[in-house]
This record gives C-alpha cells, structure tokens and sequence, in this order.
C-alpha cells in the first residue's frame, strides 16, 4: 500500500493548494481554473480507489461540462481580465467556522465509519474492488437494486431541465 | 506494450511506462505530419488547385512542411502586453495533452495497446473533450475581443457536438457489448453478417447512422469547415488562435491534426474493425495490426478532409440547430432501435 498511499497524498496536497486557490483567487476565471485541478484530483483519487468508471464520469461531466459553463458563463457576461478586490469580503471568520465544522462532522464521521477497516488489495478483496468499479457491475446494481433511486434522479433532472426552459422563455 | 513480451523480452515496469510514454509522445507529431503532409498540403492542393505547397524542394513541393516547420520556430515568440501571461502559455498544452491523452486507449494489434481499459471509448471521448478548456483558456488570455469571440463560439460548438458523438457511440457499444476498445475490435473481427464470416461484422454496415454521425460530430469537434465557424479567418481572423505565433501556434497546428489523427483512429476502430482482420490471429496480426489499423484510418481521414476542402461555412444558428434537432434525435432513435434489434435478434 506504499505506493498509493504516496499518491494519495500528493493528490491531497495538490488538491488543498488548488482549492485554497479557488477560495484566495481575485479573478473569477482563475478560481474557475484552479478548480479543474481539484475536480482532477478528485477523478485521480477515484481511480485510486479502484472506482474507475466513477472518474472518467467526473472528468466527463464536471471537467468537460461544468467547468465549461462555468467559463463559459463568465465569459460571456463579463470575461474579467483583472482581478476584482470587490470579490473579497469581511466574512472570512464566520467562513472559517463553518469550513472547521465541517471539517470536523465529515472527518469524525470517516473515521468512526471505516477507522479501521484495511483492504488487502492484492488479495481477494481487492479484485473484488476492482470488479465492483467496472462499468458493467455498476450498471447491473444502478438498473436492479437502485432502480428507484435512479428514475428519481432522472425526474429531478427532467423537472429542472423544463424549469430552466421556462425561466428562459420570453413569453 | 505486452507485445513485448511475446519477442521473449523481460522488461520492469519502469521501463515499460518509459516505452509506452515515448510512443504516446511519438505518435502525435508523427500523425500530425503524416495528415498535414498528405492531406492539408498534397490533396488541398489538387483540389483547390493551389501552386504553392506544390513547388518548395522540386518533387511534389516535399519540402514545404520543413519550410514551415522552420519558420514556426525561428518566429519571435509575441505575448500580447494585456494577456494573461500564465494561463496564455498553458493553453496549448492542455490542448495537446487531451490529444495525448486519447491514444492512450487505441489499441493496434492484438496486444499492442498502452492500456486497454475497460471503459475505453468512455475514457477517450471523456478525456478529449477536455480541449475546450485549452480553448477557452487561449481565448481568454489573449485579452482580445476576437479572440473570445473564438473561444465562446468554439465552446457553445463542442457542448453541443459532444452529444451526438457519445450518442453515436452508444450503439456501437450495444452491439459489442463492452466499452473496452480492444472487445469492440474483436467483436468485429469475430462477428458475422447472416453466418457469413469472411469480412467478419464491421459495424459500418449495421450502424451507418451511427458512423455518418460520429464523422459529423467529429469533425465538429475538430472545428474544421464546414463547422469552422471558431476560426472563421473571414469573420474573427483566425479566433482563439489571433494572438497566437511562432512555436506556441505551432502546438495547436499540431494539437488539431494529432486530433484528427486520433479521431479518425477511433472511428476506424469503432465502425471499420480497427487493426483487424477477419481470420488473422496471434502474431500475424500482432505485425500486421498497425499498418492494417493505419490504412483505416487514412481511408477515413481521406473523407473528413474531403468535406473540410470542399463545402463552405454553416452560419452559427444552423451550426447550433443541427445539432439539437437533427443530430440528437437521430441519435437517440439510432441507440432504441439498436437497443430493439439487439434484444430481438440477439
């Protein structure tokens, strides 16, 4: 577990800088930037973990999508080339209490969740792993068991979609 | 790259990663060159009867594509005095990088494949829609009205077209089965139209709606005309890539054919059958997969550049239209009647 465990935290490192960079940036399109190298990161870290189907699915939709109407937005509207001090505000401490409790909610949960549980990844359990993060398990558990849940989504999908097209008509 | 292994070769993983970078770094010039070469100089030509790429070094003007070459990189790199000076020398990066990172899954040969994941089309059509980022970054950065002109533009286009491109993937994935690269190829080779196995079942046959739309979207992703509406020389000068000059323009020139090289690639691949062919197994196929897999795809890189030569520009609105209400819809009735042909017939 050397190895991942290596990668693991050079992702992380990578991912906190970027973010701080997203919070701390002046420029809308750089923070809209250096949140692409959190998403990556994100992506990375799921490939990490044996969900691979999961990461190409981020990359697809958050960095190829979101992000991108989220330039595109920006650019759009107003593209600003410097950076815009109006963007900072006096609410740094209350910010900084929320993202602490936060913090503390999510890591406690984990660890009182999986403290100690280890995955031999070379072992059974692993190539269990590994299965599980393939496309086809994945579809078999989201189309049998999380039929349900799924068309929910779908419907919460479909009502914003025809919410959007009404806001947007001119009529 | 276990092929490698098949010469008796004992190799670490270390230098297999080595080898397999190399070649992925190889791959994208070598195929830009090879299009640039024989299609944007010697068949432009021919076409639209221009004398000049034609005269440089005597025969056939073989020289001019070094007479580029060199005069990109002589040019005086130029930044803009308002740009973005980071993100302007980043953007070509992240565009030849998302090319990169494409090949990374197209296999040539039996075993000859950096990494046949098991998600390979997803993978490929996921990684290669990270360009527009490139894109959009290059327009930004310019600090130049035309330029993100270009880049909006570019990225309303490849939003729109990367629908149909995934949608006319889908059906080809229904038919095989599997979204690994590798499985679809050996689908096709191992497939058969009415117990007829002799040309095995390349998918061009059962889903022609399906490789008549990935080559339209395809060839709007690679904002070539007639969806060149990004670059319009005419219109913007040339877009996102205006302030652009010497080595960094270079890299998109090499970005857009690398792409090119990479999309025609996975259509032959998807619809043509890829490096196989029918009956041929084992090491036969493994020496002769990559040529097999390259005349593919220049037969399909042929027609892109047919169309690119010879129709002119759509106006943005029917650029857009086409898209949502005709590409789309043809694409969704293509995957439910594969779906239902595929449940029926088995």
């Amino acid at each position: 577990m050397i190895a991942q465990n290596v990668v693991f935290w050079i992702l992380a490192v990578a991912m906190v800088l970027a973010a701080i960079g997203v919070v701390r940036s002046n420029n809308l399109v750089h923070a809209a930037l250096y949140l692409v190298v959190v998403l990556a990161g994100s992506a990375a870290q799921f490939i990490l973990l044996a969900a691979e189907f999961v990461a190409w699915v981020q990359v697809l939709i958050y960095i190829g999508a979101v992000i991108i109407l989220f330039l595109f937005g920006i650019m759009l509207t107003r593209a600003p080339m410097r950076e815009d001090l109006a963007l900072d505000n006096d609410q740094r401490l209350a910010a900084a209490v929320v993202s602490l409790f936060l913090l503390g909610v999510l890591s406690t949960l984990l660890i009182q969740a999986f403290g100690d549980s280890k995955i031999d990844i070379t072992g059974p359990q692993g190539s269990e792993l590994v299965n599980n993060g393939r496309a086809g398990t994945l579809a078999e558990s989201i189309f049998s068991t999380y039929v349900l849940p799924f068309e929910l989504v779908s419907i919460l999908l479909l009502a914003s979609l025809i919410g959007a097209v009404v806001l947007a008509r001119r009529d | 790259m276990s092929v490698l292994a098949t010469l008796a070769l004992d190799i670490g993983w270390g230098s297999t990663l080595a080898i397999k970078t190399i070649l992925v770094l190889a791959i994208i010039p070598f195929g830009a060159l090879v299009l640039g070469y024989t299609f944007l100089l010697k068949m432009m030509s021919h076409m639209q009867s221009r004398l000049g790429p034609m005269d440089p070094g005597g025969f056939h003007g073989w020289f001019q594509l070094v007479g580029d070459g060199l005069k990109f990189m002589q040019k005086e790199d130029i930044m803009p005095a308002e740009a973005d000076r980071r993100v302007f020398a980043m953007a070509p990066a992240v565009i030849v990088m998302s090319t990169f990172l494409i090949f990374l899954v197209i296999p040539a040969g039996p075993r000859t494949v950096v990494e046949d994941l098991d998600v390979g089309v997803f993978y490929a059509l996921a990684v290669s829609s990270l360009s527009v980022i490139g894109v959009l970054m290059a327009g930004w950065a310019s600090s130049n009205k035309f330029a993100l002109l270009g880049a909006l533009r570019a990225a309303g286009q490849l939003i729109a077209y990367e629908l149909p491109l995934l949608l006319a993937v889908v059906g080809v994935v229904i038919q095989a089965g599997t979204m690994s690269l590798q499985g679809i190829v050996t689908a096709q080779q191992d497939g058969s139209i009415f117990g007829i196995t002799a040309i095995g079942n390349p998918f061009i046959f059962t889903q022609f709606i399906g490789f008549a739309l990935f080559l339209v979207a395809a060839q709007a992703e690679l904002t070539q005309p007639p969806f060149d509406m990004p670059v319009a020389e005419s219109e913007l000068i040339s877009g996102y890539m205006v302030e652009y000059s010497g080595f960094r323009f270079l890299f998109f020139f090499i970005g857009e054919f690398g792409t090119a090289f990479a999309f025609a690639a996975l259509a032959a691949t998807l619809f043509l059958g890829g490096w196989a062919i029918p009956g041929v197994h084992g090491a036969t196929a493994e020496l002769l997969g990559p040529f097999v897999l390259f005349v593919k795809l220049m037969a399909v890189a042929f027609l892109m550049f047919w169309v690119r030569f010879t129709y002119p520009r759509l106006r943005e609105d029917q650029l857009q239209s086409l898209a949502w209400k005709v590409l789309i819809p043809i694409g969704l009735i293509n995957i439910v009647a594969t779906g239902i042909l595929k449940v029926a017939v088995g």
